[in-house]
């Protein structure tokens, strides 16, 4: 049924409707009003669930670490500190191999501290063994927490998913969303039916210390599943398009792509805008397109590699930046494509900083001059000094 | 793929500690044991068996050696003996 | 597995690697074989965590999990809300367990949370009085003046300056049903307190005393009775509090003087010689003798 929601009223209502029996998260922003929504539902008796107040993000991961490993659904989400702190944990819980699912309410880190969005938190967990989903809208949003967990919990994957949404401009943010009924959800995603679980009748032994003699080993195999999802993940999306009839969960979305010249990368909301500025030069005759990455993690290099191959110049959006490198994703889009194509990447957006349709028009021209570099767009040089100043 | 994620209970049966000990080992006298049971309670390897007088043993596949079930008796009728030979 | 019966009788069976004479692997089968089958273990890193579980095999017969060093007592907290939800919890028991360093110092948030969301679990503080399994570093339930070596004896030094953490007293200030101080010392006394305290719904806390032949410095044979003499010095008094309150003491009519327990020590070795020191640490005896009411008749 299409209802206009709060990004997160429609985030915690998907939750919710995968039925988690355990939820654990510790209050930070723009993370806040999912785990409100949750603690309401499960306060009114809509949703039977045990919610777990803790007293940090670590204990939180720890909470759902625990819960899922007794068979149990589990919900966490969080944000940038809070995913920081949790850091330990999100290896840990993807090195157990337990499918939680949380959504991180993307927001810059500290210092300086700062509430607003960039993707800079879960970016810098890329390498955790989770499976990493970006969210343009808040529909997606929704969708890609439905499949997350159908897909994470495949007996044949067994990995955590993290479903990215950008903090504010979706958590905050009103939209129309189409949201599924129990009914469908619950035909769609079954009852989790883990492999492995603390069992009392068929008990196990959990989270050993795996020398050099075993250890390389698991992360190989983890790294074979992240392959193996490459091909699951748009599975369970052709499977989520025949129930719900909607595309939302794929590696990657092509956008007017087909001829063009300058085609922007980019991951999360700002797509969007990105979308509108297309269509405006579009209508001027530029030949201007988008590849949008949905799951960055496992990276689908091969499928990047075929949406951008006729593209002669590509620029690629950063809301986040590998100090003392580039942004992330340039890195990864240069790894992905041939060495002649012609790559710019844009680091913009962070802490929050408005990207507006004249930054994206800017750096769409800006990908035809500043190839194979990546700069900061925006920046207000006047705040900029050689020498300590206060 | 999965690779070692867990293990069976007791599996660490497999590892047989008893080639840790070097200069001492268990013997138990079997004469004057009153059953208090104390050597199998602290037993750190738990590899002590035996439910009645005169009939407690250590299992020489595990036991490291340690003495404390001989410190324990209550009755001294477990000595240390040399390790060497067979028992 | 193999066929002999004491396999069949623990919950924590032989085949791990502790050192001989481990007082944490004596102290950790008290615990769970008074828990017995229908009990899940979550463990913090540690000597414990390492000696039982490398892989592929495994010393516990219960279902057992580890996650990390700090978020033992935050994973049984999971545990419990699962059971919570599966219907569970009134026939399966949680415990969670881990070293005086993944207690009393990293783990003290988590354990904080854990005991004061009032979680039906039984956590366990095998306390051997520094980090033992990174070799013998000094935690904050290291005791006054022993060797580690972070804070070693030398010219300018006689070994840990500062007092043991009162673990036990910050578990009860939150007004938990039960916490409790045992020891190696009195194996009875550990399975006692342990199934007293498995017979409460709610939070519950014990630490126990476990010496550490390879950390302290000791024969591995004598690890019960320098067990014994740290309680019938006053050093590390058996105590046991409820909702808050101090309730028994394990009394002291005639306590020991601290050399006696000092003496079987490596790791106190340097204050033999040092009347000055040595007076301190029987004032530290003294002072719990004291604040716990050790010797009083009543």
């Amino acid at each position: 049924m299409k209802q206009f929601l709060e990004g997160s009223w429609a985030f915690a209502d998907a939750a919710k409707l995968c039925r988690p029996g355990v939820i654990s998260a510790y209050p930070i922003t723009p993370q806040t009003h999912i785990v409100e929504h949750l603690a309401q539902f499960v306060a009114n008796g809509e949703l039977n669930a045990q919610t777990i107040n803790v007293e940090s993000e670590h204990s939180a991961a720890s909470v759902v670490l625990g819960s899922q490993a007794c068979g149990v659904r589990s919900f966490t989400c969080t944000s940038s500190q809070g995913l920081m702190l949790m850091a330990e944990v999100v290896f840990n819980i993807a090195g157990m191999r337990m499918p939680i699912l949380m959504i991180c309410a993307n927001r810059a880190l500290s210092a300086p501290i700062n509430i607003w969005n960039d993707q800079q938190d879960s970016v810098s967990l890329r390498d955790s063994g989770w499976i990493q989903m970006y969210a343009e809208n808040n529909q997606e949003a929704v969708d890609l927490v439905i499949a997350g967990y159908k897909i994470g919990e495949k007996p044949r994957v067994m990995l955590p998913v993290m479903v990215c949404v950008d903090g504010f401009i979706l958590t905050h943010g009103m939209e129309v969303v189409d949201m599924p009924t129990q009914e469908e959800v619950d035909q769609f995603l079954p009852p989790y039916n883990p492999p492995y679980k603390l069992d009392v009748e068929k008990p196990l032994s959990l989270g050993l210390l795996g020398g050099p003699d075993v250890y390389i080993e698991t992360r190989y195999a983890i790294q074979k599943t992240m392959e193996d999802v490459l091909t699951i993940l748009p599975e369970v999306g052709d499977e989520f398009k025949k129930k719900f009839g909607r595309e939302s969960v794929r590696l990657i979305e092509e956008y007017r792509l087909d001829d063009a010249e300058v085609a922007l990368v980019a991951m999360g909301s700002v797509c969007g805008t990105i979308k509108d500025v297309i269509d405006e030069l579009r209508q001027k005759g530029q030949k201007v397109g988008l590849l949008k990455i949905v799951t960055y993690r496992p990276f689908p290099e091969a499928a990047v590699n075929k949406a951008l191959a006729k593209v002669p110049y590509v620029g690629v959006v950063d809301k986040n930046i590998s100090l003392g490198a580039t942004g992330a994703l340039y890195t990864e889009i240069k790894a992905a494509c041939s060495h002649d194509k012609k790559i710019s990447g844009f680091v913009m957006g962070l802490g929050g900083r408005d990207i507006t349709k004249n930054s994206i028009e800017s750096v769409f021209s800006q990908s035809k001059e500043k190839v194979n570099s990546c700069t900061f767009v925006d920046l207000h040089n006047d705040l900029l000094w050689e020498e300590f100043r206060v | 793929m999965f690779s070692v994620l867990a293990a069976i209970p007791k599996s660490s049966s497999r590892n047989r500690t008893g080639s840790w000990r070097s200069l001492v080992k268990p013997h138990y006298l079997q004469k004057e044991c009153i059953n208090c049971g104390l050597c199998k309670m602290i037993c750190p390897e738990g590899c002590i068996e035996g439910t009645e007088k005169n009939q407690y043993s250590a299992d020489l596949d595990y036991c490291k050696g340690c003495g404390l079930c001989a410190d324990i008796c209550p009755k001294k009728d477990i000595e240390m003996v040399s390790n060497q030979g067979t028992e | 597995m193999s066929e002999r019966g004491h396999f069949e009788e623990h919950c924590f069976v032989s085949g791990h690697t502790a050192c001989a004479g481990c007082g944490q692997s004596m102290a950790a089968r008290l615990v769970a074989d008074v828990a017995g089958k229908n009990t899940i273990v979550t463990n913090a890193t540690g000597c414990l965590e390492v000696f039982s579980t490398l892989a592929p095999q495994t010393a516990w017969g219960t279902p057992w999990i580890h996650s990390l060093f700090e978020n033992a007592a935050a994973v049984a907290s999971g545990v419990e809300a699962a059971l919570i939800h599966l219907g569970k919890l009134d026939s399966i028991r949680v415990i969670s367990q881990g070293g005086d360093g993944g207690t009393a110092d990293i783990g003290l948030q988590a354990l904080s949370g854990m005991l004061e969301r009032g979680h039906d679990i039984l956590y366990v503080c095998y306390d051997n009085e520094a980090y033992m399994n990174t070799g013998i570093q000094r935690s904050g339930l290291t005791p006054f003046d022993a060797h580690t070596t972070t804070s070693p004896r030398g010219t300018h030094s006689s070994g840990n300056p500062k007092q043991k953490k009162p673990l036990v007293e910050i578990c009860a200030a939150h007004h938990i049903p039960y916490a409790a101080t045992a020891s190696v010392g009195n194996p009875r006394d550990v399975q006692t307190k342990v199934k007293k305290a498995l017979d409460i719904r709610g939070p519950k806390f014990i630490q126990i005393h476990v010496p550490c032949p390879l950390g302290w410095g000791s024969e591995p044979v004598d690890t019960i009775k320098i067990a014994k003499l740290a309680v019938a010095t006053g050093l590390f008094p058996l105590v046991e509090y409820e909702y808050g309150r101090l309730l028994r003491v394990t009394k002291l009519p005639s306590p020991k003087p601290v050399e006696e327990y000092l003496k079987l020590q490596g790791r106190f070795k340097h204050l033999l010689k040092n009347a000055a020191e040595l007076k301190k640490v029987q004032e530290v005896a003294q002072k719990n003798i004291e604040y716990y009411g050790l010797n009083s008749k009543a």
